[in-house]
């Protein structure tokens, strides 16, 4: 590890002739913050409250939260673009505030919304941002063809930005926080407002920088993306972490079994929710004429459901039984109060993937 | 198992090393989209053109001026207005790319600091430089004759950049201010028309009332104009004073107004 780390930094460092002072370092973090707090608008908001996160050198952690929890102002504090109001933040050892030009070397950034000159071609961008990165004279050009063809944008190359579709500046917006190679990515909330195909193929050029050892900081409101992207899964609310682990342990803590009954109406789910909410351990979730709950004993439950609702007659559309996906897990740590933005999640692919998961 | 982490060594303060090859990436992308959008530019010389038209065959005939011919009195005028206005679109184009997140991405880069500014301002004088060759040719073309020579000529170009130069960066201030591009550019009219008509760009100070011109004389479009005016058409207008003038307004613009740009894009 130490060593691969070692030529990883030389390989980054070593074209520009900077001279580099290598001494021990305790952890191995690429991301260590902690009590971030950040408010806006004179205290009436407080985007940041005590945020603490790390990300281990080599690993993907997805940080996951409802729309406004505080995502992106984590992220902008992170890669120096803000000034936190209170706590501290390391970025491969650097802090974030005193050693702000030594970050920004080590880390790349693919904003929530691509940021790429829309005037400019795809190559005129990638070659503006390999300059301002310093890379080696000749190297700029070639880098840029390499990203392009990568990305399946060499076809795009010379055609203003502002005539590629919106997967295509993503994928422009990501070759961009690449150009000089950074061990540390931050990713917000890459594939939001993509297409289903995009977004799979953003997620495999994702699974493929971290199999070349990029370290990945990458926020979602897609429950599905962070189950398939992240080693470690933060998740975010108010400003505030509400959960930390591994996709696996955040289902296994709550400890259930999903039960999923379509009901006639919403009308009816919602009176089916009041009738069946004894029957649930922790959440009971109406979503239209969907009605969700977590239980224990799964097919117990889902007896006395039908009896209960046979007895109302109340007729079913359908029903499930199965393990928490991360969607769950969100709705579980947060409850129904909070504002998940119903928009964004409707868009995702989160349902579809959750019945593939079902059928099988 | 040890880890490693690196210390950069204590090179030349960081990105201040990088600051001229920086802005000069900044400027070249900033020209190439001033390139692509050509409709830009052609539109932002019209009204130049135009104002060249209108005052030449229209009010022209109703100002007497001494000593030369009113076109010749005017041209200088233009030249500096049309500078002035053109600053707008260093006000312009900082907003929208602070809004686009442009500035976003650049901030977190290791670029130089003071190259979004510079870049974009360098690209203006560029800009400002083609403007100055197009109305010198629309002058001759309409019967402008400026007297001197041709470093007398060039000379009273300098001053004209070197003063657009300064007020760039007031401008640059107003696009970080401003919510958006197009409050950027309304914003900016306010301040250009007490400066540019109330000044001595287009008809002499004897023709103001007593109380105007106190301000129009001493405000700093005037001292630009009567320098560009003594070095392009001199005789009645020769005026080394104004010269310097000139000069000293356009350097004491540029330390007040630069540090407060910075500023502002540093909490921007
Ligand atoms: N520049 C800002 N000024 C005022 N409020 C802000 C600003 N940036 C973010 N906020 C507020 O902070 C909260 C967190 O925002 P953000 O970090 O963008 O959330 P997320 O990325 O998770 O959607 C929101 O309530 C948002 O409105
Ligand atoms: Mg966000």
């Amino acid at each position: 590890m130490s060593l691969s780390r070692f030529s990883q930094l030389l390989a980054l460092y070593g074209p520009f002739g900077r001279v580099v002072i290598l001494t021990e370092m305790p952890s191995s973090l690429a991301v260590d913050a902690r009590g971030l707090t950040k408010v806006f608008s004179k205290g009436a908001v407080r985007a940041l409250d005590g945020f603490d996160i790390e990300v281990p050198i080599g690993q993907v952690v997805g940080l996951l939260g409802p729309n406004g929890s505080g995502k992106t102002t984590a992220v902008r504090i992170l890669s120096t673009i803000l000034q936190p109001d209170a706590g501290s933040a390391a970025i491969m050892g650097f802090d974030v505030q005193k050693q702000a030009s030594s970050v920004r070397r080590v880390i790349g950034l693919a904003g929530q919304y691509a940021t790429v000159d829309e005037n400019l071609t795809g190559t005129e961008n990638l070659d503006m941002v390999g300059h301002l990165c310093h890379l080696a004279r000749g190297t700029v050009k070639p880098r840029a063809l390499e990203l392009l063809e990568q990305f399946g944008l060499s076809d795009a190359a010379d055609r203003p930005v502002s005539t590629y579709s919106g997967g295509m500046r993503r994928r422009l917006d990501l070759a961009a926080a690449l150009v000089a190679r950074p061990p540390l990515l931050f990713l917000d909330e890459p594939t939001t407002g993509l297409d289903p195909q995009s977004r799979l193929g953003l997620w495999d050029v994702i699974e493929a920088l971290v199999k070349g050892g990029t370290t990945v900081l990458l926020t979602t409101q897609y429950l599905e993306e962070a189950d398939r992207l992240a080693n470690r899964v933060v998740v975010i609310d108010s400003g505030k972490v509400i959960a930390n682990g591994t996709p696996a342990e955040l289902k296994r803590d709550l400890g259930a079994t999903v039960l999923e009954l379509t009901l006639a109406d919403d009308a009816s789910a919602t009176t089916a929710s009041e009738m069946l909410k004894d029957l649930s351990t922790k959440v009971t979730h109406v979503d239209g004429n969907l009605l969700e709950l977590t239980v224990e004993k799964g097919p117990a439950v889902a007896a006395e459901a039908l009896r209960r609702l046979d007895a109302a007659d109340m007729p079913l559309l359908g029903l499930s039984l199965h393990e928490p996906s991360l969607d769950d897990v969100f709705l579980a740590l947060t409850g129904q109060k909070t504002e998940v933005d119903t928009e964004a999640l409707t868009a995702s692919t989160g349902r579809k993937g959750r019945k593939a998961k079902e059928t099988s | 198992m040890t880890e490693l982490t690196i210390t950069p060594a204590p090179s030349l303060a960081g990105s201040s090393r990088h600051a001229l090859s920086d802005t000069w990436t900044v400027t070249k992308r900033n020209l190439i989209r001033t390139r692509r959008v050509p409709e830009a530019i052609f539109f932002s010389s019209l009204q130049p053109i135009m104002f060249v038209l209108l005052f030449r065959y229209v009010f022209g005939g109703a100002i007497p001026v001494a000593g030369t011919t009113y076109v010749n009195y005017l041209m200088p005028g233009i030249f500096v207005q049309t500078m002035c206005f053109g600053a707008i679109q260093t006000s312009i184009g900082l907003a929208e790319d602070l809004h686009s997140g442009l500035l976003e991405r650049f901030r977190a880069l290791p670029m130089s600091r003071s190259a979004v500014l510079g870049g974009r301002t360098t690209a203006d004088v560029f800009r400002n430089v083609f403007v100055i060759l197009l109305m010198t040719i629309v002058g001759i073309l309409v019967g402008f004759r400026p007297e001197g020579t041709i470093f007398t000529y060039l000379a009273a170009c300098g001053i004209m950049l070197l003063f657009s130069y300064s007020l760039m960066w007031g401008f640059a201030y107003i696009g970080l201010a401003a919510p958006n591009a197009e409050v950027a550019q309304l914003m900016s009219f306010p301040l250009l028309f007490p400066l540019t008509f109330a000044s001595t760009a287009f008809v002499p100070l004897s023709s103001m009332p007593g109380w105007l011109q106190g301000f129009a004389a001493n405000q700093p479009v005037s001292v630009v104009v009567d320098a560009v005016r003594s070095l392009m058409i001199g005789g009645t207008y020769y005026s080394p004073s104004s010269i310097w003038k000139a000069i000293a307004w356009s350097v004491g613009l540029f330390l007040v107004l630069a540090p407060l740009a910075v500023r502002k894009y540093r909490k921007a």
